[in-house]
């Protein structure tokens, strides 16, 4: 069992700051780190593995600095979002390399047993340069857990990965986690965090936005107000049915022709809308939300 | 020192298209030094072939392609993490790096020098030649994998060292001898025929080859420890 621990963590680059003021701490199970691209993830994952010093604040694993101690790496599995240039070595040798440099005392069956977890024992005997992006993810993956850490960090690992894949890594990912270990996984897609991680935190620009477990999260994200463009056969007279809900925040019309709703429980608005309309004899054209982007979830979240 | 580094650093090596490159050089080298003493009657032709072109110019070429072959691109494109995320001291990984790229250097290197040397006249003045070579070979190794650590412009820094400080300034500044890695193994090489020049002291030369040989090796390491990754974004 192993804990990650950041402690008022900030990174600048020269003026750009990339991780500003964050503490949190990082458990045994499945935790995922949310955030948009360039939200710093890349930066603190680097940190948490030992590449990156932290400009201010602390970064440890168990209790130890991971900055310049490579004992950490005992503990430690990464797969960087970088590419492999191994382009030279068999997927075999590549994930053999790594097991020799953690001087396991049984190698081969280490390397053999890996590929078989991530299902990469048949491409195993070909060079990786040959491989797809979702070959060479799993024998990244491969490449990481072939030691037995007790922390795996991941930036990004589903990128690339073909759906059927993806699944299988999740189960994997989240069989690691039952086991105990502390395992980490990025993304900027929150479908993809959701489906894996008991615990998320989210992270934007740089800072840290809220953590939690995931319905905690889900229920911040889909309980803020969310704007609806509607156009229906009496704009007017729903507006008035609408105006009379407690889900609903806001109406406006429109001068061109339909309406703007500020909704502030989505999921009782769902659930109405429909019951609304057949009951006021209101055929809807249209609803479309006019925010529901990632960015503008994120932005919600910084916000409050 | 590292098995597993030393085997993926020789991979590294080998399966690029620089190692051609890497052993054109003294071919070259060779092939040209064996025209000239043919076609020439003059039994001293040959000759500048090593001091000019050989020497100075195809020993650290080699030696910089082949500490960039082993450290360069892992450092550029970041894939060195791959090596460097396990519990292995970097200062194992920068010696067993250097000792390939050691090697490298003087299999193909000081061993070109010798068989250029030999070919243009033999005798004790090849020898000395050869000595000069091992030396400086294996002081170049470790000064151009220290700046494959350093900096990701290596070959271009590699590149202004050999030709404009030890080359051109070199050539017209005395003192640069001093502070010059080709200059300090002619000195050992001095020892083994006066025929080579003698442009420092030994002690110096000596002591400046030893000093810089392990404290560019010990720097590759320092650097490895303290190895940033910088996300794309």
């Amino acid at each position: 069992m192993s804990t990650i621990v950041l402690d008022k963590v900030s990174r600048w680059f020269g003026n750009v700051v990339a991780v500003n003021d964050v503490a949190m701490t990082i458990g045994p199970g499945v935790t995922g780190l949310l955030g948009p691209n360039g939200a710093g993830k890349t930066t603190l994952m680097a940190m948490m593995a030992g590449f990156l010093p932290p400009s201010s604040g602390t970064v440890t694993l168990d209790g130890e600095p991971v900055w310049r101690h490579t004992g950490a790496y005992k503990l430690i599995g990464l797969v960087p979002e970088r590419e492999l240039s191994f382009g030279y070595l068999t997927g075999r040798q590549f994930v053999r390399a790594n097991a020799d440099l953690h001087r396991l005392p049984d190698a081969a069956a280490a390397t053999e047993r890996i590929l078989e977890v991530v299902d990469m024992v048949e491409p195993a005997s070909r060079r990786l340069d040959t491989y797809s992006k979702g070959m060479r993810q799993r024998v990244k993956i491969a490449a990481a857990l072939v030691h037995d850490p007790s922390v795996l960090l991941l930036d990004e690992p589903f990128n690339g990965v073909d759906p059927r894949q993806r699944m299988h890594l999740m189960d994997l990912l989240r069989q690691l986690g039952d086991e105990g270990r502390t395992v980490l996984f990025s993304s900027h897609i929150l479908e993809e965090v959701e489906r894996l991680a008991r615990h998320i935190e989210v992270v934007v620009s740089g800072r840290h936005a809220a953590s939690g477990d995931f319905g905690a999260i889900r229920k911040l994200m889909t309980d803020r107000p969310v704007r609806y463009t509607i156009t229906s056969s009496d704009d007017r007279a729903l507006a008035a049915v609408l105006m009379a809900r407690p889900a609903v925040q806001a109406v406006s019309l429109d001068p061109r022709g339909g309406l703007e709703v500020r909704v502030n429980d989505l999921g009782t608005f769902a659930a109405e809308l429909p019951v609304l309309t057949r009951s006021h004899d209101v055929t809807l054209f249209e609803l479309s939300p006019s925010d529901e982007s990632l960015e503008s979830v994120f932005a919600y979240l910084v916000d409050r | 020192m590292n098995a597993t580094i030393i085997k993926l650093a020789l991979q590294a090596l080998l399966g690029r298209r620089r190692f051609w490159l890497l052993l054109g050089l003294p071919l070259a080298l060779i092939g040209l030094t064996v025209l000239i003493r043919t076609l020439s009657s003059d039994s001293e032709a040959a000759w500048p072939m090593v001091s000019f072109l050989g020497y100075p110019l195809v020993l650290p070429l080699v030696a910089i392609l082949a500490a960039s072959s082993v450290l360069g691109p892992e450092v550029d494109d970041g894939s060195i993490v791959y090596l460097l995320s396990k519990p292995v001291s970097r200062h194992a990984i920068a010696i067993s790096k250097w000792l390939v790229a050691w090697s490298a250097t003087l299999v193909v290197g000081s061993l070109g020098v010798l068989v250029a040397a030999l070919v243009a006249g033999g005798g004790e003045r090849a020898l000395a030649w050869w000595v000069a070579a091992l030396v400086a070979g294996t002081t170049y190794s470790a000064l151009f994998l220290a700046l494959s650590a350093f900096t990701r412009h290596a070959v271009v820094a590699g590149l202004i060292f050999v030709l404009i400080w030890e080359g051109l300034l070199g050539g017209f500044l005395s003192g640069v001898a001093w502070l010059s890695v080709g200059q300090w193994g002619i000195r050992v090489g001095h020892e083994v025929s006066s025929l080579l020049d003698d442009p420092t002291n030994l002690p110096w030369a000596a002591l400046a080859s030893v000093v810089v040989t392990v404290g560019g090796v010990w720097f590759a390491g320092d650097r490895l420890r303290s190895f940033s990754l910088t996300g794309d974004e």
